[in-house]
């Protein structure tokens, strides 16, 4: 019997819109993932607590206050810190294309920018989580 | 067991994984429950039940807040529907936590019921013995007060609170999953919304169905209160916890405490003596079997009841089958 993939969605930082982070979290759960949804308002180390206790595969984060490059390298610390490496981390939201490969370089697994279709990070979260 | 001795020593990660393995029922999750299950028995079992958004995950929020206050450690466990079509969950009730972040004396676990008939009170149970083991001195389970399954689980705790709230339809939730005969605290959240009182009546009227009969004997009998809370601001929610607490000592001085354990773990073992018997006949069977018979009951040479018995005779009387 395989195990469905776990995946912690989160929306870190002070903005108040989790209309996307919510799609995301049900095409995620439609395509037979279980989603563990935390909300608004977290701070980095309540996802990096949230994402131990529920062993997931995978971290997504929405982020549109642009606070992205002080809070995703707070997240990966923190979960390498867990000793939580293997935790793969996705970001959505609206990242100007300068921080992208910053990002990417910090250890970030994919970035969605704004309009990427739920099919499309279905299928990468899939892909980068083949074998977790 | 390795990963059973560090998570029971408190490695919290430790823990998490203990958790995946004994949920995805791998290969070593025998074992590891072997180990864990020794140290189990202590942890008061609190199950909090009833339909979707009465504010059960609201409530446990508040509850754990309350029992933290006194140093004492609780263990959570949430579980919400898969979905049948695709296999997958959303599983939405940290949102409600968010104040019990942080907190070392907290563990948090959601849990998918994946589906499996049965399968839902196993796992759960087993997920609820890895905390009692690790040392949270209360574990509360919340789950969807809708079917069987979720009744099961109610029935594996010592203490079983049944939330309720106002306008959620004229009639009371629970009396059509069987739930308020297995209720021993009865809470009508947001009762900052209007029809609470008309709810808790409801509730004391169906509750008044399975009181004893009159002339019975009802001193000393446990009645299960009807109390108000708004969770949401916490207003009621001691009131709760106080209800908890003498449900437990109730228990414990009647002796009730370990006559619901041996109740439970009869129910436990019957439903793995059940699984794996019938797992094993399937097996000794054979598929091919199975299919011949299957084909024979369709075209009515034999009937359904008659198939089985004459297989388990067969069985039993080890002839071979094929
Ligand atoms: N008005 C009011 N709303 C509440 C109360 N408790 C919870 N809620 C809200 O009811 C909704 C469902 O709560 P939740 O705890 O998730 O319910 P659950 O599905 O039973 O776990 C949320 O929007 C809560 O904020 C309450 O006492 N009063
Ligand atoms: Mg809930």
């Amino acid at each position: 019997m395989s195990k469905p993939l776990r995946i912690l969605i989160a929306k870190p930082g002070l903005d108040g819109h989790d209309r996307g982070a919510k799609v995301v979290s049900r095409a995620l759960r439609d395509a037979g993932m279980e989603v563990i949804y935390l909300g608004l308002r977290q701070t980095p180390e309540m996802i990096v607590e949230a994402a131990l206790q529920e062993d997931v595969d995978g971290v997504g984060l929405s982020i549109l206050s642009g606070a992205h490059m002080t809070l995703v390298p707070r997240v990966l610390k923190g979960l390498r810190e867990a000793g939580l490496e293997h935790v793969k981390v996705f970001v959505g939201g609206v990242i100007p294309d300068e921080d992208v490969p910053v990002l990417r370089e910090m250890g970030v697994a994919g970035i969605f920018g704004p309009g990427t279709s739920t099919h499309t990070i279905v299928e990468f979260i899939r892909q980068q989580l083949a074998g977790s | 067991m390795e990963l059973v001795t560090r998570a029971l020593a408190g490695n919290r990660y430790a823990l998490a994984r203990l958790i995946s393995l004994i949920e995805n029922d791998g290969p070593d999750a025998h074992a590891a429950l072997q180990a864990v299950y020794p140290h189990t028995g202590r942890a008061h079992i609190v199950g909090i039940t009833g339909a979707p958004g009465t504010g059960k995950s609201t409530l446990v929020n508040e509850l754990a807040k309350h029992w933290r206050s006194r140093q004492i450690t609780v263990g959570i466990v949430a579980v919400d529907p898969t979905s049948p079509f695709s296999g997958g969950a959303l599983l939405g009730d940290r949102v409600r936590m968010h104040d019990l972040a942080g907190d070392p004396g907290v563990f948090i676990r959601s849990m998918a019921t994946r589906g499996s008939l049965g399968g839902l009170a196993r796992a759960t149970g087993d997920v609820v013995k890895v905390l009692d083991a690790a040392g949270f001195a209360v574990v509360l389970v919340e789950t969807v007060g809708a079917g069987q399954a979720e009744v099961d689980i109610a029935r594996a705790a010592h203490t079983v609170v049944l939330v309720e709230a106002p306008g959620l339809g004229d009639e009371v939730q629970a009396l059509k999953a069987g739930l308020l005969e297995i209720a021993d605290v009865l809470v009508v959240n947001k009762a900052d919304r209007p029809g609470a009182a008309q709810t808790a009546l409801a509730l004391e009227m169906a509750v008044g169905r399975y009181a004893a009969n009159p002339g019975e004997r009802t001193e000393g009998l446990w009645q299960p209160p009807i109390l108000q809370t708004v969770a949401l601001n916490g207003t009621g929610v001691a009131e709760v916890l106080e209800a908890i607490e003498r449900h437990r000592l109730y228990l414990q001085t009647t002796g009730l405490w370990a006559e619901r354990e041996r109740a439970r773990v009869r129910a436990e073992l019957l439903n793995v003596l059940q699984q794996e018997a019938l797992r094993h006949i399937l097996t000794r069977i054979g598929e091919q079997h199975l299919h011949r018979l299957i084909e024979r009951i369709v075209a009515r040479e034999l009937d359904p009841c008659s198939a089985a018995y004459s297989l388990l005779s067969e069985l039993l009387h080890e002839r071979g089958l094929k």
